[in-house]
């Protein structure tokens, strides 16, 4: 047995070369193809380590104002209106704290809190159980936090509305497209038998705009980067106390709650 | 062999036609459902899995528990199994036939299934529970239908079958810790996040199956020649009984934790299912249903005198079979969507024509299960008397 020293060397080397690329194979079996593929933005359009929310409910005043915001959604992605809860579609919507934030229940609560409806949509998990479960990736998270949703190549196991937390995913429980009431042609409708949700409006942020319901919400909305330091959500979320939904469970929610005190409702 | 399926008397016929002409109504309303959509279920955006997925769930503890059959005879030579092992494997192929159907009518978009093989996802549970069982299936396909073969040439079967017996023995195991799997690892369905769900599916499993495999097993005396024997009936009764005992006591382990610990989420399924909650409480007389069968079946089976008896032990393993169904067919899966994620209830009930696609593929299953027994009794009644070493 004479292996000398380069040889030793030169035998680590190979098979530390050999474990990373085996390694790098196995990685890209078990990343998502869809994150090899991930697209180079149009010029101008808003990029982002990993887009978050915070939404300040006291800065709604009347319930016209959540519900222009919730219609700015509705209406820029042709969301279906079936008129009952079984079949019902929804992106963005409305319901009570106590319904929003379960787990905190408490019997004497705030009374600004206790009748102030909160926004709901999809948090885009930094760490998505609805992207772990997929078993097709038609559900997957982008670089910049986004978590999407491919129409075109999900099978409609509805595993993913198992998995989310958060009750965020609608399925088409029939054909959505009778009872979209106004179409906008610019944004694709469904077809039965996929799941859908937010989107944080993929569409216009590659054109440079603000998500639509951010738009219409008048400041109480504040969208942006959580990895950029100085961008209006990092302040916000330095500067004021919010809450994210049930953070215990570790998926990592990217829409914070902005609470108040009742002295400053 | 087949051509033994297509030879019977005017019963066996009889029987035929009447599961097409079930299979036939379920298809129909397979058809609208394609058409139209899941909609004509009763699942919703809350409870978004119903009775098809309960049933795949408990039909995969089903095909598992052939195993049951296979550990005695092949590593314990428990020889007088080698008759009936044929009854378990054919059972595992038709349950595992009708999983997969459940699974395809459960689908949003049954036309798109293959994406699950062409874009594979190792990370998704669901990707492995088809893999597994695609393989659970052709094992016992082509265990079964060799040994068949081997047999009625009076041959014991070839050598290389044996092989692929062992790996069945693990194989079963895996299909079932995988579909709990599905269940077990989701955050926030407190009812379903519990380290002892594989366990428990498991226990069931071993119970139902084999239950189900002694009512066939009488009915098959009955009808035809072939007789598995009294002793072998007995072995299998003792299965059920350990089985069972072990089922009924991890579900009381679920229910101290529940309720010892008090957390709300742990409770409130339980509370649901078997109390109901805000006047909310469609389940809660088919779980008293279930737990009371579970009872008057532990009671049968433990009890030698009953368990002895044959009349008594057919009560008690239809009693089982009736009280898992309840409990890991429906029960299971609605307990994990109730409350929903903002403390709401929605509750679930199935429609007609999705209760008819149910019994559709119920019938599927039984025929491929009639099919395959026929063949194997007829070769059992040709070969009767001949001692083949397994
Ligand atoms: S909120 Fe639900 S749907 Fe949205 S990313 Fe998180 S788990 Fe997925
Ligand atoms: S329903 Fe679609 S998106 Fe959801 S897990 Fe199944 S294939 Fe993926
Ligand atoms: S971010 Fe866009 S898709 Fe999401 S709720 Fe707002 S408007 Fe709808």
């Amino acid at each position: 047995m004479g292996i000398d020293r380069r040889e030793f060397l030169k035998i680590i080397g190979a098979s530390a070369a050999f474990a990373l690329g085996g390694m790098t194979i196995v990685d890209a079996i078990v990343k998502d193809d869809a994150e090899a593929a991930q697209y180079t933005p149009e010029p101008g359009a808003l990029v982002a380590g990993q887009w978050a929310m915070v939404i300040d409910m006291w800065k709604f005043k009347t319930e016209d104002d959540r519900k222009r915001v919730i219609d700015a959604c509705n209406s820029a992605h042709n969301i279906p209106d079936f008129g009952e809860a079984k079949d019902e579609v929804k992106w963005i919507w409305d319901d009570s704290f106590e319904h929003a934030f379960p787990e905190t229940e408490q019997k004497y609560l705030q009374a600004s809190l206790e009748k102030m409806p909160f926004l709901l949509m999809c948090n885009h998990c930094e760490n998505p159980p609805c992207v772990r479960v997929c078993p097709t990736k038609a559900t997957f998270k982008r670089s910049d936090g986004i978590v999407m949703q491919d129409m075109h190549r999900c099978i409609g196991c509805r595993f993913c509305m198992a998995a989310c937390p958060y009750g965020s995913r609608s399925f088409n429980w029939s054909d959505p497209r009778p009872y979209i009431k106004h179409e906008n042609p610019n944004y694709p409708t469904r077809t039965k038998g996929v799941v859908e949700k937010c989107t944080f409006c993929v569409e216009r942020l590659a054109k440079g705009e603000m998500p639509a319901c951010v738009e219409a919400s008048n400041g109480a909305m504040v969208f942006g980067d959580l990895k950029d330091p100085n961008s209006k959500v990092r302040k916000l979320l330095e500067s004021t106390y919010t809450i994210r939904r049930k953070p215990e469970l570790g998926t990592g929610p990217n829409i914070y709650y902005v609470i108040r005190g009742a002295d400053n409702a | 062999m087949l051509e033994k399926a297509l030879e019977g008397s005017r019963k066996y016929w009889t029987w035929v036609i009447f599961l097409l002409a079930v299979i036939g109504v379920g298809f129909i309303f397979y058809l609208r459902q394609f058409g139209y959509g899941l909609g004509i279920t009763g699942m919703s955006r809350d409870v978004s899995w119903g009775l098809y997925i309960g049933q795949f769930t408990f039909l995969v503890g089903v095909a598992a528990s052939a195993v049951m059959l296979v550990i005695p005879l092949y590593l314990h030579n428990f020889k007088k199994f080698s008759k009936i092992v044929i009854l378990g494997e054919f059972l595992a192929v038709a349950s595992v036939t009708m999983c997969m159907t459940f699974i395809f009518v459960d689908m949003g978009q049954p036309t798109r299934v293959l994406n699950v093989m062409l874009h594979p996802t190792p990370n998704s549970v669901m990707f492995f529970d088809f893999l597994v069982l695609t393989g659970y299936l052709l094992l016992n396909i082509i265990i079964g239908w060799t040994s068949m073969g081997a047999e009625r040439k009076g041959f014991a079967p070839p050598a290389w079958v044996k092989p692929l017996v062992y790996i069945s023995i693990p194989w079963a195991i895996s299909i079932h810790t995988v579909t709990a799997f599905l269940y077990a690892g989701l955050p926030g369905r407190e009812y379903w996040l519990t380290a002892i769900m594989a366990a428990r599916f498991l226990a069931s499993a071993f119970a139902a199956g084999p239950a189900l495999l002694i009512i066939l097993a009488m009915i098959v005396r009955k009808l035809t020649k072939f007789d598995p024997g009294k002793e072998v009936i007995q072995s299998i009764s003792k299965i059920v009984a350990y089985a069972m005992a072990a089922n009924v006591f991890f579900l009381l382990l679920e229910v101290f934790t529940a309720f010892y610990s008090s957390i709300p989420g742990e409770k409130n399924p339980f509370f649901y299912l078997y109390a109901g909650i805000d006047g909310f409480g469609k389940l809660v007389p088919l779980m008293w249903i279930s737990a009371i069968l579970a009872v008057i079946a532990l009671v049968l089976l433990i009890y030698p005198g009953t368990r002895r008896m044959e009349k008594t032990l057919a009560a008690a393993c239809v009693a089982v079979f009736a009280s898992l169904w309840i409990d890991k067919g429906f029960g299971l899966t609605v307990g994990g969507f109730v409350p929903n994620p903002f403390g709401k209830i929605t509750e679930y009930w199935p429609t007609v024509p999705e209760s008819l696609i149910i019994l559709g593929v119920w019938a599927i299953g039984a025929l491929v299960l009639t099919i395959l027994y026929k063949v194997a009794i007829s070769v059992r009644e040709a070969t009767a008397g001949i001692e083949i070493e397994h």
